[in-house]
C-alpha cells in the first residue's frame, strides 16, 4: 500500500506538490470538515435531510481533485461533498441540495458534475461513457468516478470497469474504501485481498494506497489522471480510509463496530499528519490554523444563508424540467397542480 | 423512392443519421459485424467504421449507463438493445439516471439518446423473445416512447427520436420488420414525436393500435367494413406522451373505441386509452370502451401464442360487443 506521509507527519517519498500548494491542499482539507460538521449539526436542528459525513476521508476526496484539470468530469455519490466543491460545485449547492432543494443538482455552467449519485453503483458507467464521448468530441477530458466499497459488490462495477477497459476509455475509478457499506464490513464485502486487486480481471492497473494520505492519493490520481489523459486506459485506485461518523445522520455505528476501532481511525487523521509535516517544514503555526478555522467557518455560514434564504420553488417547477418541451398532457397537469 | 421493409426504413434512417450527424454512434451487442440479431444495423459498421458501430460485451446496463453518459458529454447515441425481454438489465439506467438526468440538474445536462428495442411476439420465439413492456416505459416520467408501424414511420420517427433533446425509447415490432414493403423517402426526413396518425377516418367505431396490433386492427376493420361499420383507425405511434386530442376527437365522433396491444391487459396503456376517453367524453359515448389485449400471463412459447396474441376475430367480438348497445 503506497504512503508518502505517515501519521507523524514525515515524508516517506517525494512529495507530490510543493509547501504552498500542500498548503492550499490542507486549507481545502480544513473547509471541507467545518462543511461537514456544520451539515450533521445542522441535520440535527432539523434544517437539513438525512446527511451522509465524510470525516476521516478528505484527504481521499480533496487529494483525487487536486489531480484534476478544470474542465475534466466527476461521477461522483452523495458523499462526497469535499471532492465536488474541490472540483467546482458550490457549497450553497450542496448545502441546498441537502435541505431537499432541486436547485441542488446544478453544478455551475462550465464545471464539468453530474449531480450526486444517490443509488449506489450505477454512476460509474457513467464516467466511461463521458470519457468515451469526450474522446469522440476530440477533447483530451478525463473522468473521475468516486464509488464506496459497498459499491464493488454492485453488477454496474463490474459493467463499468470492463467498458472502461475494453474500449479504453480515459476514466479514473476511485474507490473510497471507508471499511463500511452502512453497517456491512469490509471483510464481509468480499472476500479479494484488496479492492484493487480486482483491477487485475479486467486488465487495467490497479492500485491501493493509504487513503488518509493526502500525498499518496494525490500521487496515484496524478498517475491514473496522465494515463488516462495519454490514452493508456483507465485505472483503479483504492483509497484506504475510514468514515469516522455514521452512514448518514439516520443510523448508529455503535450497533455494527467497536469504539475502539473509531479511535484507532481518528489517531490516522487525514488532516493531522499533513498538519504535522506542514509544522516541520515550519509552514504552520497556531495563527495561521485559527485564520483558516474562521474564513472556513464564515464561508460555510454564508453559504447555508444563502441556501436557506431562497425562495421555495413554484409548483409548476417540476413540470418544467421534464423534458425541453413539456408535452400538452404534462402541460395539463402544471396547471391542475397550481 | 424506394420500396423498403420496417427493418430496410430503420437502417435507412440510421446510415442518413450516421451519413448527417458526426456525434450519432451506435452501440448494441452484435450491431456491428453480424448486422444485428435481425441484420437492422447490417452494413452500417462498413460504412462508418467500428468507432461510430460500436460492438459491445454483453451487458445492457453497460450499454444503457454508457450511451447515457455519451449522451451527457454532447454525442447522441444509439443503443440497441437485441430483445425486450434482455432490457431489464439496463432498466435500472433507464429510470434511475437516463430519464431524470434533465429533471435533476435542472436543464444543466441532458441525454438526448435513443434506445432501439425489438418488441412483441408472433415470430415463435424464445422465452424472453416476444415481450411487449412498453407500459413499463410509458410509466417512467422523463421519457418518450415510440412505436413505428409502417416503414415510412419507422424511419421518420427514428430520425426525429435521434433529433429529440431528450431520451426516447424505440420500439421495434419485430413481426413487421419484414412483413410489408412501402415507398419511403430517400434522404433525411422527420416524424413528430407525439401526433397519433389516423390511417383511416370513419363514422361508427374507433379502433386504436399500435405497432405489430395495426396489421390485425387493419384486416378487423377491413372486415367490419364489409358488414358496413364504418371504423376509424387510429395508429397512436407515440405512446408517451399520448396524442389525447385525436383519441377524444374520434371517440366524441364515433362513441364507440375499441383498443387493441399484445401487452397484459392490466395497467396497460389500454387503460390509459380507456381513462382518457370516459375522462373527456364520457358524454359522447355509445358503448363502453373495450380493450382487447394480451393476458395477464407470462408470455406463452411457440405452440400456444396464438392464444395469447390478439386476433381479428377478438377484435371483430369487441367491436360487435360496442355495436350491440
Amino acid at each position: 500500500m503506497r504512503q508518502l506521509l505517515d501519521p507523524a507527519g514525515e515524508l516517506l517519498g517525494d512529495a507530490p506538490v510543493g509547501l504552498d500548494e500542500t498548503r492550499r491542499l490542507y486549507a481545502a482539507m480544513v473547509e471541507a470538515r467545518v462543511y461537514d460538521r456544520k451539515c450533521t449539526a445542522l441535520q440535527k436542528q432539523g434544517r437539513l435531510a438525512t446527511y451522509a459525513p465524510f470525516e476521516g476521508q478528505e484527504a481521499a476526496q480533496v487529494g483525487a481533485a487536486a489531480a484534476l484539470r478544470p474542465d475534466d468530469w466527476v461521477v461522483a455519490t452523495y458523499r462526497d461533498a469535499a471532492l465536488m466543491w474541490m472540483h467546482g460545485y458550490t457549497w450553497e449547492a450542496l448545502v441546498l441540495g441537502r435541505t431537499g432543494d432541486e436547485r441542488g443538482g446544478s453544478p455551475p455552467e462550465g464545471i464539468n458534475i453530474l449531480p450526486p449519485s444517490i443509488t449506489v453503483g450505477a454512476h460509474m458507467l457513467h464516467a466511461v461513457g463521458l470519457a468515451w464521448g469526450e474522446r469522440v468530441l476530440g477533447t483530451d477530458r478525463v473522468a473521475l468516478t468516486s464509488f464506496g466499497d459497498g459499491a464493488t459488490s454492485e453488477g454496474d462495477f463490474h459493467e463499468a470497469m470492463n467498458f472502461a477497459a475494453v474500449f479504453s476509455t480515459a476514466t479514473v475509478f476511485l474507490c473510497q474504501n471507508n471499511h463500511y457499506a452502512i453497517s456491512l464490513a469490509r471483510a464481509t464485502q468480499t472476500r479479494a485481498e484488496t479492492i484493487a486487486d480486482k483491477s487485475v480481471a479486467y486488465g487495467m492497473p490497479g492500485e491501493q494506497v493509504d487513503g488518509n494520505d493526502l500525498f499518496a492519493v494525490l500521487t496515484a490520481t496524478m498517475t491514473a489522471v496522465a494515463s488516462a489523459r495519454n490514452g493508456a486506459g483507465p485505472t483503479l485506485i483504492e483509497a484506504v480510509t475510514y468514515r469516522l461518523g455514521p452512514h448518514t445522520t439516520s443510523d448508529d455505528p455503535g450497533r455494527y463496530r467497536p469504539a475502539e476501532e473509531v479511535e484507532q481511525w481518528r489517531e490516522r487523521d487525514p488532516l493531522e499528519r499533513v498538519r504535522l509535516y506542514l509544522a516541520s517544514q515550519d509552514r504552520w503555526d497556531e495563527e495561521w490554523q485559527r485564520e483558516l478555522d474562521r474564513t472556513a467557518s464564515e464561508r460555510i455560514e454564508r453559504a447555508v444563508n444563502i441556501a436557506e434564504g431562497l425562495d421555495p420553488l413554484p409548483a409548476s417547477d417540476p413540470f418544467d424540467r421534464m423534458f425541453a418541451t413539456a408535452s400538452p398532457l404534462l402541460a395539463e397537469q402544471r396547471d391542475e397542480a397550481r | 423512392m424506394p420500396m423498403l421493409t420496417l427493418a430496410q426504413a430503420i437502417t435507412d434512417a440510421l446510415d442518413c443519421a450516421l451519413k448527417e450527424d458526426e456525434r450519432v454512434i451506435l452501440l448494441g451487442e452484435d450491431v456491428g459485424r453480424t448486422g444485428g440479431v435481425f441484420r437492422v444495423t447490417d452494413g452500417l459498421i462498413e460504412r462508418y467504421g467500428s468507432e461510430r458501430v460500436v460492438d459491445t460485451p454483453v451487458a445492457e446496463s453497460g450499454i444503457v449507463g454508457t450511451a447515457f453518459g455519451m449522451a451527457v458529454a454532447g454525442l447522441r447515441p444509439v443503443a440497441e438493445i437485441q430483445f425486450m425481454g434482455f432490457s431489464y438489465p439496463g432498466f435500472d439506467q433507464v429510470i434511475s439516471h437516463v430519464s431524470r438526468i434533465r429533471n435533476r440538474s435542472r436543464h444543466r445536462f441532458s441525454a438526448p439518446l435513443v434506445i432501439r428495442i425489438p418488441y412483441g411476439g408472433g415470430i415463435g420465439a424464445a422465452e424472453h423473445h416476444s415481450e411487449s413492456a412498453e407500459a413499463i416505459y410509458v410509466h417512467t416520467p422523463g421519457l418518450k416512447v415510440v412505436v413505428p408501424a409502417t416503414p415510412h414511420d419507422a424511419k421518420g420517427l427514428l430520425l426525429a427520436a435521434i433529433e429529440d433533446p431528450d431520451p426516447v425509447i424505440f420500439l421495434e415490432p419485430i413481426r413487421l420488420y419484414r412483413a410489408v414493403k412501402e415507398d419511403v423517402p430517400d434522404g433525411h426526413y422527420t416524424v413528430p414525436i407525439g401526433p397519433a396518425r389516423m390511417e383511416r377516418t370513419g363514422t361508427d367505431l374507433t379502433l386504436v393500435g399500435w405497432g405489430a396490433m395495426l396489421q390485425e386492427v387493419r384486416l378487423a376493420a377491413d372486415q367490419l367494413a364489409r358488414d358496413g361499420v364504418l371504423v376509424e383507425v387510429i395508429d397512436l405511434r407515440t405512446l408517451a406522451p399520448l396524442d389525447a386530442d385525436v383519441l377524444v376527437t374520434s371517440a366524441e365522433k364515433t362513441g364507440r373505441v375499441v383498443v387493441v396491444h399484445e401487452a397484459p391487459r392490466t395497467a396497460g396503456i389500454g387503460a390509459e386509452v380507456a381513462a382518457l376517453v370516459q375522462e373527456r367524453a364520457l358524454y359522447s359515448l355509445q358503448a363502453p370502451v373495450q380493450r382487447v389485449t394480451g393476458w395477464d400471463t407470462v408470455f406463452p412459447l411457440k405452440r400456444t401464442e396464438h392464444v395469447y396474441l390478439p386476433d381479428v376475430e377478438r377484435i371483430v367480438t369487441a367491436a360487435r360487443r360496442t355495436l350491440e348497445g
